[in-house]
């Protein structure tokens, strides 16, 4: 079956229609201004929903903007335009009391567990930061939740009064998860948490990530570039190409029958760690490197490399398009005139 | 196939203000001519530094070689003078890094950082060194490149810097290439396209590769022999598919089970390896897995095990081998150990 038959087809794709949306981001724009007029169009028009109780990947290679998305929707950065709707209320448009809860709600985990700690500070006060800007705890209840917080992570209490040098990266990571579960928030954004550590580690903390989804029914935003590793995790997945998002669906459809030819080929660059499915496959090497966003290409900004591109993409931009039901994809191949 | 490299018995220790940390406490492993040997491991299990041992990078003090013997092409590297390894560095033996960006000089050109070792080792005049880099250039798949060759590291990109340390550690046609995370810092497509060009380039050139890394898929792509390496010693050496297809020690079980793979389904678990790797400044005098091995059993954090001969290429560092030891579960390679708790 072509990939246009299937994409014609209507397939019993899960109705996801009845789960509440819990973070909503339509149009979503971060630009950069350089000076001399220049401009990085780091994020330049993503929509997307986020369903309560999900794990929503993304992926893409260096600055392709997934992290700025992140950065932007934790109110890191505001937004150059778009919205962004967490529980109804549009983010950047909160104060007050608002904000406040809205930054409890909200929490994130870094990627680089050396830099996102104060060295400065005991784990009891990193923890417990959160806590006391909230007034959640104080004093003897303040100690006893972050100690809490750690056996929860999979410390103790005796680390508690610990500096963050003395641990190793994986126990850097788990400190970070307690620092951003302490106010029990419902979102968390996971940008690259297990990029920066051991094979043998990350799988203890993407155990650890998944176990606590379970427990208290958080909702993640997994950012990351290791293919695998977001197939694993997430319920769907977006890929994101140079500002844009190119294609979104659900991991096993996404991964099974990829749609965008930018898609096939960053999962057919993943390493497969199985030396004879290694030798049988076929490889679709892209050429060249992904070009400034400071000066994108005309049309489909993947029509530089891409291995099917045609006379079309210089011209326009792709529509932003659900091809099959619940499977959205932004490319000229699926146009209707193609048929 | 004759060795091309044969590393005896090597123990290097660094002195620190803690005391010595071991980080290679006798390892042993060869590679011949032509083929692509992959050291595995975790950070701080020694692969770098036997590496650098290898190309004698390793800054003494604090680093000793404390023991061992790396035969290279009828010398004992550890043994010749600093004069002769510099002659033999860059000619004979050359070495990718993993940061193309902090590996690169910044104040010369590319061109010039390839021309160096061609003034240096081959004796070229200056114009045929430049010829013979821009043809390295476009080897290496570097577009333009008389115009690149003029060109600074700070106006590459990352996966073209990276080809540019490969044409400059190619540019002397050294028998040995030693690979260290060479694409760890890469994008995945880039990753792909460094791992073909090296691929191609070992056809043509016969060049013999040791590869460091962390990623098994990588391992599987391009490896003819694998070496698991941890806490300072070899646990396992064999071929690429014994060691995939058949795998002895619990920790190379670990490693692979640990890993989410495309086709790994979304309900299974990861089966992550418990703890951490210990320290080598006091390390176990037994087997230095046992602490995080589902298997372990008294003699292993007593004794440290030998190394037991599977196969003529296969041997494995393990007391499950013992014709004693009871029967673990094990040659099932993802499943292999039961789930943690």
């Amino acid at each position: 079956m072509s990939k246009q038959e299937r994409a014609n087809q209507v397939t019993k794709a899960p109705a996801k229609n009845n789960r509440e949306v819990i973070l909503s981001v339509k149009g979503l724009k971060k630009h950069f201004h350089l000076g001399s007029g220049q401009v990085v169009k780091a994020v330049d028009g993503v929509s997307f929903d986020v369903y309560r109780g999900e794990t929503f990947g993304l992926v893409g290679e260096s600055g392709c903007g997934k992290s700025t998305i992140g950065r932007t929707l934790i109110r890191l950065y505001n937004a150059t335009e778009g919205s962004v709707t967490f529980k109804g209320d549009d983010i950047y448009q909160l104060k007050g009391k608002k904000l406040k809860e809205f930054n409890q709600k909200m929490q994130m985990i870094f990627q680089d567990p050396y830099a996102s700690l104060n060295p400065r500070m005991t784990v009891l006060n990193i923890v417990a930061e959160g806590l006391d800007i909230h007034g959640l705890a104080r004093g003897e209840e303040r100690r006893k939740r972050v100690i809490d917080l750690l056996k929860v992570v999979g410390l103790n209490a005796e680390h508690a009064n610990r500096f963050p040098h003395e641990f190793s990266g994986g126990q850097r990571q788990r400190i970070g998860i307690a620092r951003a579960l302490a106010v029990k928030p419902e979102f968390i954004i996971a940008d690259e948490p297990i990029s920066a550590l051991d094979v043998s580690i990350q799988a203890q903390v993407v155990n650890l990530l998944r176990k606590l989804q379970k427990e208290h029914g958080l909702t993640y935003l997994f950012i990351a570039h290791d293919l695998s590793m977001v197939k694993y995790i997430s319920d769907r997945v977006g890929v994101m190409y140079l500002g844009n998002m190119v294609e979104l669906a659900n991991s096993e459809e996404l991964y099974g029958h990829p749609l965008h030819p930018y898609t096939e080929a960053l999962l057919s660059a993943v390493p497969i760690p199985d030396p004879d499915a290694s030798k049988k496959r076929e490889r679709i090497i892209l050429e060249g490197d992904v070009p400034s966003p400071i000066n994108p290409p005309s049309g489909c900004r993947f029509r530089t490399r891409c291995p099917k591109v045609m006379e079309l993409c210089a011209i326009a931009a792709p529509e932003w398009k659900e091809v099959v039901p619940n499977h959205w994809v932004a490319c000229h191949l699926y146009d209707k005139e193609q048929k | 196939m004759s060795k091309l490299l044969d590393v005896r018995d090597l123990h290097v220790s660094f002195t620190t203000y803690n005391g010595e940390v071991k980080a290679v406490r006798g390892v042993n492993f060869y590679v011949n001519k032509g083929e692509t040997v992959a050291i595995v491991g975790e950070s701080g299990c020694g692969k770098s530094v036997t590496s650098q041992t290898i190309m004698r990078l390793i800054p003494q003090p604090p680093g000793i070689i404390r023991h061992g013997e790396i035969h290279f092409a009828d010398r004992d590297l550890v043994k010749v003078s600093d004069k002769q390894m510099e002659k033999i560095r860059g000619s004979e033996l050359a070495m990718i890094f993993q940061d193309p960006m902090t590996s690169l000089n910044p104040t010369m050109t590319v061109g010039r950082q390839i021309t160096e070792s061609l003034i240096k080792h081959q004796k070229l005049g200056s114009s045929k060194a430049r010829q013979k880099a821009i043809e390295l250039l476009r080897m290496v798949g570097i577009p333009s490149p008389e115009s690149r060759a003029k060109q600074y590291p700070h106006q590459f990109s990352g996966g073209m810097r990276q080809r540019a340390m490969i044409a400059i550690a190619l540019s002397c046609r050294p028998k040995l290439l030693i690979a260290d995370e060479p694409t760890t810092a890469l994008d995945v497509t880039i990753q792909a396209q460094i791992i073909d060009l090296m691929k191609r380039l070992q056809e043509k050139f016969g060049t013999s590769i040791i590869l460091i890394t962390h990623d098994l898929g990588v391992v599987a792509d391009i490896a003819d022999r694998v070496v698991v390496m941890y806490a300072g010693i070899v646990v396992e050496t064999g071929t690429l598919h014994e060691v995939f297809f058949n795998p002895h020690h619990p920790y190379t079980w670990g490693l692979m089970a640990s890993m989410p793979r495309l086709d790994l389904h979304h309900e299974q678990e990861l089966l992550p390896i418990s703890g951490s790797p210990p320290d080598l400044i006091s390390p176990p005098k037994g087997c230095p897995f046992a602490a995080r091995c589902r298997h372990a059993m008294k003699v292993c954090t007593e004794y440290m095990p030998e190394m037991t001969d599977l196969s003529s290429t296969h041997q494995v560092a393990c007391w499950l081998e013992h014709p004693m030891a009871p029967k673990a579960n094990k040659h099932t390679g993802r499943n292999g150990g039961e789930a943690d708790e």
